[in-house]
């Protein structure tokens, strides 16, 4: 070893080395400790060659890249890093700071647009109270179609697919007006509730953009998905106290702003805040950790738990479950709840960590509330033809399959990983290649069940 | 093996051709990440220089589909040392990719062959394929 002035030693360097490439998200520290010992043996190799070390560690460093190059690989390759560095590795200059800027001026135009077009109807004497299925039927057109071209405009898609997707509005549009249904009848409500689902597919593809048919790309819109959703409820919440708070001074100076809060606040607050909260995924993803897995985390246990004693209750009593005329709808929202927590930590699993005890629990999850739904699905069918095809029973029937199929032949994968005979990615990829299918079936709902079923 | 000699390898070709050596690498015997460049400089005669930590992300996609596994053992050196294997389904893709190379190489040569049929000689020129 050659000392020489006052250069640092090599160990000094390599901790150097490695400090810098642990700044880096997209590289984690077990390929951290993959590349040192990469660098290690270059180094000992060209010591070797008669190289003094300081050479040597140069040299080694040289060979191993550039480390921005490098991250973007990385990045790259794990998606799901990137997705945390999208914000942060952006070049901090003064135009990224105009680009950013430009983009909450969009998010907010789009926002007050959105305010505007839930407030247009009123004009030609439609009320938010004596048309209330009107408003229920369109609402999501008076939001989606601006998210959407948020991400078309974002995503610099292509004119073609951004024709394309102008498409399922139309549709959505005629479909969720021109039947006659009856006021407040089933297939009203079930239109209001699944025409969302159908429109989110559109939404998916303007946000996915060309990565669309990539796995990574579905994957990403998963988790936008539910860090929306949160951001949304945090809004609303936050919403909920200013309102409160403004009643309640109003109330003071003697002024009501019940009607005011009822008709401008509330539908333009509800319509806007899906814009700000999407740009706020968006450009904060990376500031605050994924909400979504956290959350995962912590009821993933307790479901499973809750879900085990039920079974066992089931089992230790004897008793049947006791079917009344919806309780499919509530194991209906059972499997969405499970199926929930398996996507969502599905979106923030290492895919190279080996199986844990996590993997294990999410199995138990998955298969005790197969085996609940299934003991439920027995009692109904036992009873079917008693109860008889309504609208709502026959779409909670079919949810309850879809949900079904995916969370059986999820469990089967999970299970193939477990044993060590298939790839985790294997269960991501049937996960995001279903994403479609929920869509169409919403869509199947709006379209042809009203008809099917004389529009009560 | 001199540096300059290093024949410049478009970027698009390295990429297409990393899946197939590192599996045909690895199927020779487990190894790491070292071992595999080094292996990739010996049988390339030094031709193929592969930037050393690209081969890392590439690994590690080869990794989440299923054709290769990794585990970390201690080296002699007494350090950690994270080796791979190729699995059956990366054997199967080898031959794959095995299959679709000879296609394109058959073809390369077919058609080098009738160009230094023709007047021109053997030499193929600038922009030959435009």
């Amino acid at each position: 070893m050659t000392a020489q002035g006052p250069a640092m030693s090599l160990e000094d360097q390599i901790d150097l080395w490695r400090s810098y490439l642990r700044r880096r998200q997209a590289i984690h520290q077990v390929d951290v400790e993959e590349l040192e010992d990469h660098l290690r043996e270059q180094i000992d190799v060209l010591v070797g060659a008669d190289l003094s070390t300081d050479e040597a560690f140069l040299v080694a460093v040289k060979r191993i890249g550039s480390l921005d190059v490098l991250s973007r690989e990385f990045a790259r390759e794990h998606a799901d890093r990137l997705w945390k560095q999208l914000v942060v590795a952006a070049p901090e200059s003064a135009e990224a700071t105009g680009v950013r800027r430009t983009d909450a001026v969009v998010a907010v135009g789009l926002a007050i647009a959105a305010a505007i077009a839930v407030k247009l109807p009123a004009l030609f004497g439609l009320d938010l109270d004596d048309d209330a299925g009107f408003y229920a039927r369109n609402a999501s057109l008076f939001v989606l179609p601006f998210l959407t071209l948020y991400f078309v405009w974002k995503r610099r898609l292509d004119r073609q697919i951004a024709r394309w997707l102008v498409l399922p509005f139309i549709a959505a549009g005629i479909f969720a007006n021109v039947y006659p249904f009856v006021s407040e009848g089933s297939s009203e409500v079930l239109t209001a509730l699944h025409l969302p689902i159908a429109l989110w597919l559109a939404v998916g593809i303007a946000y996915a953009g060309s990565r669309w048919g990539e796995v990574s790309g579905r994957m990403d819109f998963i988790r936008f998905s539910g860090e929306l959703f949160i951001y949304y409820v945090l809004i609303a919440l936050g919403g909920g106290v200013l309102t409160g708070v403004m009643a309640v001074i109003f109330q003071a100076i003697g002024i009501d702003i019940e009607r005011f809060f009822e008709s401008w606040m509330l539908p333009c607050g509800a319509v806007g805040a899906v814009l700000v909260a999407s740009w706020l995924v968006e450009a904060k993803q990376s500031v605050i950790e994924n909400m979504a897995p956290v959350l995962t985390r912590l009821f993933t246990p307790m479901f499973a738990a809750m879900l085990l004693a039920f079974l066992g209750a089931l089992v230790w009593t004897g008793r049947g479950i006791d079917i009344e005329r919806d309780a499919l709808i509530v194991f209906d929202l059972l499997l969405i709840v499970v199926l929930g927590l398996l996507l969502y930590s599905i979106s923030a699993r290492d895919q190279h960590a080996p199986a844990g005890p996590f993997d294990l629990l999410q199995v138990v999850l998955v298969v005790s509330a197969l085996l609940a739904n299934s003991v439920a699905l027995w009692a109904i069918a036992s009873r079917i033809n008693d109860f008889g095809f309504t609208p709502n029973r026959t779409a909670a029937l079919g949810v309850n399959v879809l949900l079904l199929v995916n969370l059986a032949w999820s469990a089967v994968l999970y299970v193939q990983f477990l044993r060590g005979r298939g790839t985790f990615a294997s269960l991501e990829q049937w996960q995001t290649r279903y994403i479609p299918l929920y869509a169409l079936w919403a869509a199947a709902i709006v379209v042809v069940f009203p008809p099917l079923f004389d529009y009560i | 093996m001199q540096l300059s000699d290093v024949m410049e390898i478009n970027k698009d070709l390295i990429a297409a051709s990393s899946t197939p050596i590192v599996l045909a690498i690895l199927a020779e015997e487990d190894s790491y990440g070292y071992a595999i460049l080094q292996r990739v400089r010996e049988v390339s005669g030094g031709r193929m220089e592969w930037t050393d930590g690209m081969l890392y992300p590439v690994l590690h996609r080869l990794e989440r589909l299923g054709h290769i596994e990794a585990r970390w053992e201690t080296a002699e050196t007494g350090r950690r040392r994270k080796y791979y294997r190729i699995t059956e389904q990366g054997e199967e893709r080898l031959v794959e990719e095995r299959r679709q190379w000879l296609a394109v190489d058959s073809t390369m040569r077919n058609i080098w062959n009738a160009l230094s049929g023709s007047a021109i000689g053997g030499i193929v020129p600038e922009g030959a394929g435009q």
